[in-house]
């Protein structure tokens, strides 16, 4: 045939392709193509333009577009095109629709039309390019539209129109299986029909209808082998040959098939074997085609029910696969080596020589693939070469979609398959520090869990070991330059617990390296956080055993800048560092534990520790505090909000006069700190919190408890701006003050003393002596309490503390704040801690387990005990939640009275609920509570990009 | 399934592109780009096949081919068979070409597939019909494309002057 016969081009096309062709550069090209688009755009429009003219504007447009132009001022003539009569346009303008509009453009309906009108077309060309749009530009919504058309055509006597409308309906199946489910059965009569080229297309439909239900078309194993079975003993007429090869393409796909519903199906399986013999035996190897026939075959052996026969053949063909030269062979055998090791493993060894060569190849594609291999073969023996090569190649490439993916591989291998703890440390340092940024962050969590764990065997002397040894290595590596921020807040973090534990290194190496640290990462947050709590813990240590502590003046200097830093989440952990400091050996051991982070952590909800102190104010004169809601004028929440923020940021201008604070409150604002507060923004009430979830790094009960009790703004909001941190508390208390110095008085005062009762061992530098005293109380107290969980908890004293469960169940928990914010509640906070309601109600708790877990009155030296780091968040929480456990109690109050057993209880937590909760769920919550402390003090500051640190960690 | 058919030059310049799903031009440039740059690092005498899930996402493989100046790229999942693919684009495309084109497959320069555009990609659809490969026998499939140029010119009212490529070049 002429060469051009009805594929007619006109000069100016063959210059505008040349030109392009000829373009030294992308902008170059980008002029002509523009210059294109111009002419065009001028002459697509011009009347009466011949159709052959136009075709050739379409097909020009086309070709823009394939170059990355946008070409749509012309998609309405392609539209137009496939309206037309002649066939050659109407082609040409359904090429171009296909290619231009997707399923979901707004020109597809003046096509559907033309496309219903085509399928009925005689002439069986134009129902063919029909077909082809109905693929590309039919969407569920139209399908119906063409539907019945399409059904018809299955019945078409040209197979060239069957075949195509087969894969059509196979096209709807793939869009919306539910609109073709009807019709599926069809697919199943086409694999009778007489042509074997539409039998061949209808296996292709049936594939994916059989990879997602397999047992609907176990019937068709029997077909689908006698089908193999004729197409191998070359029943099909020489026209299907390809290269000698009876149809390879149906036998490829019918094994395909066969192996989908033999696996796992011996007597299916059985149907199988002696065709897939037959070809074995018959496939000749020599051409491409009929390596491909033979790997399918691998395939299908591989997945059915193993025949120690087939198996054999199969590993025949892998190691002629294996010795062949050609790389893509190689490929093949490999992959198919993979598949056959997970039936019989030993196949392996006897290709050790080969995939060895393979892995060594240049071919990037053949080593990914052997590697995968190793992957699939690894095991306790071997794990240690395979880990270290795999490490190897990720440090050789560059990329990070595939790095990222062999660097989870080297950690899951290590975790499953580590025969010592110190090869596995070594093998996470490696990987973190090549690849330290594409790992998940959970992996650096595992690692520090297992470094303070231990093996979990009860030899604290390999422990120690181990933690020695990491910590020698770290000190290492921390002299290599750009180290991962991942890898970073390990070695903080183990730097801090463990870097002076073993007596090696002493307290001024392990701050000036974690100074150091501090330094060179100067950009990242969340390192220096880890850096600063580490810091503070090695000063604990060295204060609870007491040394004398000299801090460097580098570390001196690096605090006062901390001090001042912008994230209040390195503020306060400066201000953390320097109240710890300041305290005595005794009060330090009790926040700082050395070796702790394996122990729990209990929190006190109902902060009834400070009850006593709290009616010492009120004693003194000092007003009780009202619950938001309870407040006059306040409509809602965000009214409330609204006038909060106003308020605040207006505090200069105001010209009511302040109602007098009462002086006993007044004297426990340092005064240094109210100075500071006009310079603390508050911006809006949400800020802190936003702050909390995306820039600080954060804290692991933060991270809880962001989650799970961020949501309760109005519950927070009695307690005024409760999301801010220690450090700024003061500047919040006095705001608050102001706030509420309109609305309700000294109510608030209460709250922003008892705010700084919390506050008050921090910020060193003023505390009274009143303050200190309290202090000692708080923690001094509770240090004469065990550690371990008390056998007989005293219920008069725990009664009115709370076990914080900080998992309670989001879901309840919101109930809870639900509940919370329109509830009316008695105005009185000391009503938290009314000791004959909770006391009675404890005694028949279902909690009471978990009381006697964890004794509620060690509950503030646990608080203090966990890093400082993670205090903040964890008095947050305690506001949170005994704001809500208050209310509950009162709600609850109100419905069932005092003698509910389980209404006192558990804050955030509605009384049904809790019930059920706690009786399906028996020893779970301890478990729970156990990983919860474990988790917030292990991770002491995870990253807040990592909110689903609980769930990782806790399964 | 197939995801896409690309023919490329070694310049990575884009002389054919379908894509099976919808795709916004963007996209497709940058797969486009993302292609070129994977196979200009290949060197020369290595596998066919390349992984490409950083490109297309999961379940994606490439195979291609290297004739003279172009690259012929198939995308594909794993429903289709690697070498069974590499065959269609070693082939079966090529014999198909050579023979549509009306010249020795070594001669058909890049120039001649984009000239031909419409008829590659009609090649292409009775070759490969919504993702699935349909017909496999270049002898199959150039019956179908004669047949219908055939009729497309018989349909056209309008006389053609046959110009092709080739007579332009050698003027």
């Amino acid at each position: 045939m002429g060469s051009q016969g009805g594929f007619y081009q006109s000069k100016e096309f063959l210059d505008l392709v040349k030109s392009i062709g000829e373009a030294r550069s992308k902008a170059e090209e980008d002029r002509i193509v523009l210059n294109e688009i111009e002419t065009l755009k001028r002459r697509i429009s011009e009347p009466d333009i011949p159709k052959r003219k136009m075709k050739e504007y379409i097909i020009r447009l086309v070709y823009i577009e394939m170059l990355g132009h946008d070409a749509s001022f012309g998609y309405i003539h392609a539209v137009k095109m496939t309206h037309d009569d002649s066939l050659l346009v109407k082609r040409t303008g359904y090429l171009a629709v296909t290619l231009f509009l997707n399923e979901d453009h707004d020109l597809i309906i003046l096509i559907v039309n033309t496309i219903q009108k085509d399928l009925k077309s005689d002439n069986y060309l134009v129902v063919c390019a029909a077909l082809n749009a109905v693929c590309k530009l039919i969407n569920e919504e139209t399908i119906p539209a063409v539907l019945p058309q399409v059904m018809e055509l299955l019945a078409h006597p040209k197979e060239a129109v069957r075949k195509k409308a087969i894969m059509a309906l196979h096209r709807f199946y793939q869009k919306s299986p539910s609109s073709v489910s009807h019709l599926v059965s069809n697919f199943r009569k086409r694999l009778c029909d007489n042509d074997p080229g539409v039998m061949g297309a209808t296996l292709c439909p049936l594939f994916e209808l059989i990879a997602r239900d397999v047992n609907s078309y176990k019937d068709l194993v029997i077909s689908f082998v006698s089908i193999l079975k004729q197409v191998a003993e070359r029943r099909l007429s020489k026209a299907y040959d390809y290269h000698q090869m009876p149809a390879p393409f149906i036998q490829i796909k019918l094994l395909k098939i066969l192996a989908l519903l033999g696996s796992g199906d011996k007597q299916a399986s059985e149907n199988m074997y002696t065709v897939v013999g037959d070809i074995f035996r018959k496939c000749d190897s020599s051409s491409n085609i009929g390596n491909a026939v033979l790997y399918e075959c691998i395939c299908c052996v591989s997945s059915i029910y193993p025949n120690p026969k087939l198996l054999e053949s199969a590993a025949d063909v892998i190691s002629r696969f294996l010795k062949s030269d050609s790389h893509n062979l190689k490929y093949m055998g490999i992959d198919a080596l993979g598949r056959l090791i997970k039936i019989s493993p030993e196949i392996a060894e006897q290709h050790q020589l080969a995939v060895i060569d393979c892995l060594e190849d240049p071919d990037d594609t053949l080593k990914r693939k052997t590697f995968e291999l190793l992957y699939k073969m690894t095991k306790s023996t071997n794990v240690e070469v395979i880990v270290d090569r795999m490490i190897d190649y990720m440090i050789s490439i560059n990329d990070n979609h595939y790095k990222t993916e062999i660097a989870s591989r080297c950690v899951e291998l290590a975790e499953q398959f580590a025969p010592s703890n110190q090869w596995f440390i070594q093998t996470m340092n490696r990987v973190f520090e090549h690849a330290g940024d594409l790992v998940n962050i959970k992996v650096a969590h595992n690692l520090m869990r297992l470094i303070a764990e231990g093996f979990g065997e009860d030899d604290d002397n390999a422990d120690t070991k181990l933690r020695s040894s990491a910590v020698e290595s770290y000190l290492r590596i921390l002299g290599e330059p750009k180290l991962p921020s991942v890898f970073l807040q390990v070695i903080c973090w183990v730097l801090g617990e463990y870097g002076t534990a073993d007596g090696m290194f002493s307290a001024s190496d392990i701050t000036g390296k974690l100074c150091d640290v501090a330094e060179a990462y100067s950009n990242d947050e969340t390192v220096k956080a880890y850096a600063t709590t580490a810091l503070m813990k090695i000063y604990a240590f060295e204060i609870a055993a007491w040394r004398k502590v000299d801090m460097l003046p580098e570390c001196q200097s690096l605090m006062e800048e901390l001090l001042a830093s912008h994230s209040t989440d390195l503020q306060q952990r400066a201000y953390e560092l320097q109240a710890v400091i300041g305290l005595d050996a005794h009060a330090v051991a009790c926040i700082m534990p050395s070796d702790a982070s394996c122990e729990d952590i209990e929190v006190d909800r109902d902060l009834s520790f400070l009850n006593d102190y709290i009616q010492e104010a009120i004693e003194k004169g000092a007003q009780p505090y009202i619950p938001e809601s309870e407040r006059s004028g306040m409509l809602n929440i965000s009214n409330f909000r609204n006038q909060d923020h106003h308020e605040a940021s207006s505090h200069g201008l105001r010209f009511e006069a302040y109602e007098l604070p009462k002086p006993a409150v007044q004297s426990r604002i340092p005064q240094t700190l109210i100075a500071s507060t006009e310079i603390v923004p508050v911006p809006e009430p949400m800020y802190p919190r936003e702050s909390y979830q995306t820039t600080m790094p954060s804290i692991p009960s933060d991270a809880g408890s962001a989650e799970l009790k961020l949501r309760l703004e109005g519950v927070q909001k009695k307690w005024g701006r409760s999301t801010y941190t220690p450090a700024t508390s003061t500047s919040n208390s006095t705001s608050q003050k102001t706030v509420n110095g309109t609305s309700q008085g000294d109510g608030a005062s209460t709250v922003s003393s008892m705010r700084e009762t919390y506050d008050s061992r921090k910020p060193q530098v003023e505390v009274s002596h009143e303050k200190q005293k309290l202090a000692a109380s708080l923690f001094g107290g509770s240090s004469k309490t065990e550690k371990r969980p008390a056998t007989g908890h005293k219920a008069a004293k725990a009664s009115s503390h709370v076990v914080e469960k900080s998992h309670v169940p989001k879901s309840s928990m919101e109930v809870a704040s639900e509940k919370a914010a329109p509830a009316q509640q008695p105005p009185d906070l000391l009503d938290l801690g009314e000791p004959t309601a909770t006391s009675t109600a404890l005694q028949l708790d279902p909690f009471k387990q978990l009381e006697g877990l964890l004794d509620a009155t060690e509950v503030a030296s646990a608080v203090n005990g966990a890093p400082a780091a993670s205090r903040s968040p964890d008095i947050m929480a305690l506001y949170a939640d005994t704001a809500a456990g208050i209310h509950n109690k009162n709600d609850a109050d109100l419905l069932s009275g005092l003698s509910n057993p389980s209404v006192t209880n558990m804050p955030g937590t509605t009384a049904m609920p809790q019930v059920t909760q706690s009786s399906s769920k028996g020893p779970n919550p301890k478990d729970s509570l156990e990983k919860d402390a474990l988790v917030r003090q292990m991770g002491v500051n995870p990253s807040s990009q990592n909110p689903n640190l609980f769930k990782d960690l806790l399964g | 399934m197939i995801k896409a058919v690309m023919v490329m030059n070694t310049q990575g310049k884009s002389r054919l592109a379908k894509f099976y799903e919808y795709l916004s031009v963007e996209k497709q440039q940058e797969l486009i780009r993302g292609v070129f740059s994977v196979l200009c690092s290949r060197a020369e005498n290595v596998s066919n096949f390349i992984d490409a899930e950083s490109i297309f996402g999961q379940d994606s493989r490439l195979v291609y081919k290297h004739f003279a100046t172009l690259y012929f790229v198939f995308v594909f999942d794993s429903s289709e068979n690697e070498l069974a693919v590499l065959d269609l684009i070693q082939d079966v495309l090529p014999s198909v070409f050579v023979e549509t084109l009306d010249k020795c497959f070594q001669n058909v320069c890049e120039l001649d597939i984009v000239f031909n555009y419409s008829k590659i990609h009609t090649i292409l659809d009775e070759m490969v019909f919504g993702g699935q490969v349909v017909e496999t026998s270049s002898s199959e499939i150039m019956k179908a494309v004669e047949e219908i140029s055939k009729l497309e010119a018989a349909s056209n009212a309008i006389s053609l002057i046959p110009k092709s490529a080739s007579g332009w070049r050698s003027r």
